[in-house]
């Protein structure tokens, strides 16, 4: 019985974790809907985010590494701290700059170029970000604190031993996440839905002409998008660097977003999220239940094969839209 | 007047299609062969082959494998590493279970097991396309990783998990092994190179080559043209990872000596080989020796430049690097995207008029 009581509990640990993919593969859909860029550095914009929010928050100085090899000086610190909510104003700022500066120097000379040159450019994208976030800011691992609460929830353990006779452990900060989450998506939703720059972002993702021709300017609509994904990048590094710190593996969970962008079909939205449930909790159950038969560190690759034989028998993912071709 | 064709008539088709149609061209072709097996094994020494020179031709064949696949065939892959861990495994368990054999046979035969892996993982290719392929094929990388980490079986039950290359010799040299001397490894691995890259350059200007080519440019006219997209596909696929394994074994039994296999074979592997593909040029076997050299070559120049020039710390380099290797992908993409290959060529157009500009 205990078995099963631990089987339900890496059962929701598996969704919560789910629902981190599903933040990080939130922005991928994003960018993907409006400009058809399959953006690749989605992991390390959120690596780099969550590296600018520490630097900003600790008063750290820019290059320093760098002026002190350069110059032979000792300078880390400015000697202050950012209150983190000033922190993550900044942050947001430096993500608009970025989205800027990545629409004129990159996107904007790849117009009509094939999707597959545009990954491709998107992967040169994330090297470079990455070498920048830590050349910028230094390369060892930081302790992120916003202030969310961490640690073991009291609460739901004693109230889950009074009712079935076994605490379920759950982390404090799995359920902020999912909250934040939550809300991430419906104001993302309603800003899509009921705002002038969603339904043109809207119109822009359908079809760029048609959008071009009444007036909407698809150069801002780009630089709205990539800021609003750079924004749900710096969310999911808030929450993963709070997590387990920011280090150059935060980069790495872009790839666990890939497969469960595959599953849920790159252009949907709830597709996103029911696709990192599905992986999230099908990794820990299968870790759980299958893993100590194969070795274990199945994780790696689970989240893969699973993508790889659903695509199999569906290409276009649970939610994608159907790609039709006739000769 | 430095680079002329003048006089140099064709009278065949045979004269127009061949590799290298500029007299100059072919001269500095058999010069270049010359110089690489004739020159350079009496004076290599032992930094130059491990810096420069091996890693260049073995991921100089890995490039060439790749950009069969994804320069010729349009197929993107990422999953380069864990297929170069197939061929570096599979050149290990026939190293250590068949040692009377030949080396070279070893490595063509893991050549062919990484081929038919490659198929296998090939297969989701023709339902689905573009870059929902390039994640699939992360699924190899990350599987194929795991499963060398795991299964004992394959690391012959070593204590740290590692493989280490016995000593195996050709005609009485050793050409794997830590007894190595500098000319042999770089003797076999320009051995395979040149081979390899002269298979490369008629299977891609032959019947297969246009099939790939057709079924990269568009694939539903390919199809009503007649190339069955199943052969034409599983046959790029097979010949890349052929090519693919035969780097991974060269790279683990010659160069490295020992591999852990997440370390040497990791996803960085995949992007490198991905970036010398992309920076040479796609669909180019010159591109594929070009972006190899140049892959090669910049971390030694940054490292020389950086850390021995101005004494900045290692890992700022790295960093740099980084940077640098990031921001030529990009600049590559938007300036030219076809890459190294393309400027050489303009060079060569320009070359043929100068001084005069038209």
């Amino acid at each position: 019985m205990d078995q099963m009581y631990f089987a339900a509990e890496v059962f929701l640990n598996g969704l919560m974790t789910g629902v981190m993919y599903a933040l990080v593969a939130l922005g991928f859909v994003l960018i993907f809907k409006a400009s058809g860029v399959f953006n690749y550095a989605q992991g390390v914009l959120a690596l780099f985010a969550a590296l600018t929010l520490v630097g900003i928050q600790q008063g750290q100085v820019p290059f320093a590494h760098m002026i002190n090899a350069m110059f032979g000086t000792h300078i880390e610190h400015f000697g202050w701290t950012v209150p983190s909510v000033l922190a993550i104003l900044l942050t947001g700022a430096v993500m608009v700059l970025l989205a800027f500066l990545i629409e004129k120097l990159v996107l904007q000379h790849l117009i009509g170029q094939a999707p597959i040159i545009l990954f491709m450019a998107t992967i040169g994208l994330a090297y470079f970000l990455e070498g920048l976030g830590d050349v910028m800011w230094g390369a060892d691992i930081k302790n992120l604190d916003v202030g969310l609460p961490q640690g073991i929830s009291e609460t739901i353990e004693t109230a889950t031993a009074e009712w079935f006779g076994y605490g379920l452990f759950i982390d404090r900060l799995d359920i902020w996440a999912t909250l934040i989450a939550a809300l991430l998506v419906a104001a993302l939703v309603a800003f899509a839905q009921y705002t002038k720059q969603g339904r043109a972002m809207r119109a822009v993702a359908d079809d760029h002409q048609a959008a071009l021709s009444v007036g909407i300017s698809l150069r801002f609509i780009w630089v709205m998008v990539w800021s609003i994904a750079g924004f749900v990048a710096l969310v999911a590094g808030i929450m993963w660097g709070t997590k387990s710190g920011v280090q150059f593996s935060l980069s790495l969970i872009a790839l666990k977003a890939l497969p469960v962008l595959m599953l849920g079909g790159f252009t949907s939205i709830p597709g996103a999220i029911v696709g990192g449930l599905i992986i999230g909790v099908g990794e820990k159950l299968f870790e759980f239940f299958i893993g100590p038969m194969i070795g274990g560190a199945t994780e790696n690759w689970f989240a893969y094969v699973l993508a790889l034989l659903f695509l199999v028998f569906r290409p276009q993912g649970l939610f994608g839209e159907r790609i039709i071709e006739r000769v | 007047m430095l680079y002329r064709e003048a006089g140099d008539f064709k009278t065949s088709y045979r004269d127009d299609g061949q590799t290298f149609p500029i007299r100059l061209d072919r001269w500095a072709y058999y010069a270049a062969l010359v110089v690489a097996f004739l020159v350079v094994p009496f004076v290599i020494n032992d930094y130059w082959a491990n810096a420069v020179f091996v890693p260049f031709l073995i991921y100089a064949i890995a490039a060439l494998g790749l950009n069969i696949l994804t320069g010729y065939a349009g197929q993107v892959s990422l999953g380069t590493g864990g297929f170069m861990a197939v061929g570096a495994y599979a050149v290990y368990k026939l190293m250590t279970a068949f040692p009377e054999i030949s080396i070279v046979i070893h490595i063509l035969l893991a050549g062919g097991i990484t081929a038919i892996v490659g198929m296998l993982f090939g297969l989701p290719s023709l339902r689905i396309k573009g870059f929902y392929l390039a994640v699939a094929t992360l699924a190899a990388q990350f599987f194929l990783v795991w499963l060398f980490n795991k299964v004992p079986w394959f690391y012959n039950y070593s204590a740290s998990g590692q493989i280490n290359a016995p000593e195996r010799t050709i005609l009485g040299y050793a050409v794997t092994g830590p007894a190595t001397s500098a000319p042999a490894k770089y003797l076999i691995c320009l051995v395979f190179a040149f081979v390899l890259a002269w298979v490369a350059r008629n299977l891609t200007r032959g019947m297969s080559g246009r099939k790939w080519m057709a079924i990269r440019d568009m694939d539903i006219a390919a199809e009503i043209i007649g190339v069955n997209p199943l052969t034409a596909k599983l046959s790029a696929f097979a010949m890349s990872s052929f090519f693919v394994g035969v780097a991974g074994a060269l790279l683990f039994a010659v160069y490295l000596g020992a591999a852990e296999v997440g370390e040497a074979f990791g996803i960085n592997k995949s992007f490198l080989v991905l970036f010398m593909i992309i920076i040479g040029g796609l669909g180019s076997i010159f591109g594929s020796f070009a972006g190899a050299a140049f892959m090669v070559l910049l971390p030694v120049l940054l490292k020389n430049v950086l850390v021995g020039g101005l004494g900045w710390p290692t890992d700022l380099a790295a960093h740099i690097e980084l940077m640098i290797v990031g921001g030529l992908i990009v600049f590559f993409l938007i300036a030219e995207p076809h890459g190294l290959a393309r400027l050489w060529a303009l060079t060569k157009e320009k070359l043929r008029l100068w001084p005069f500009p038209h």
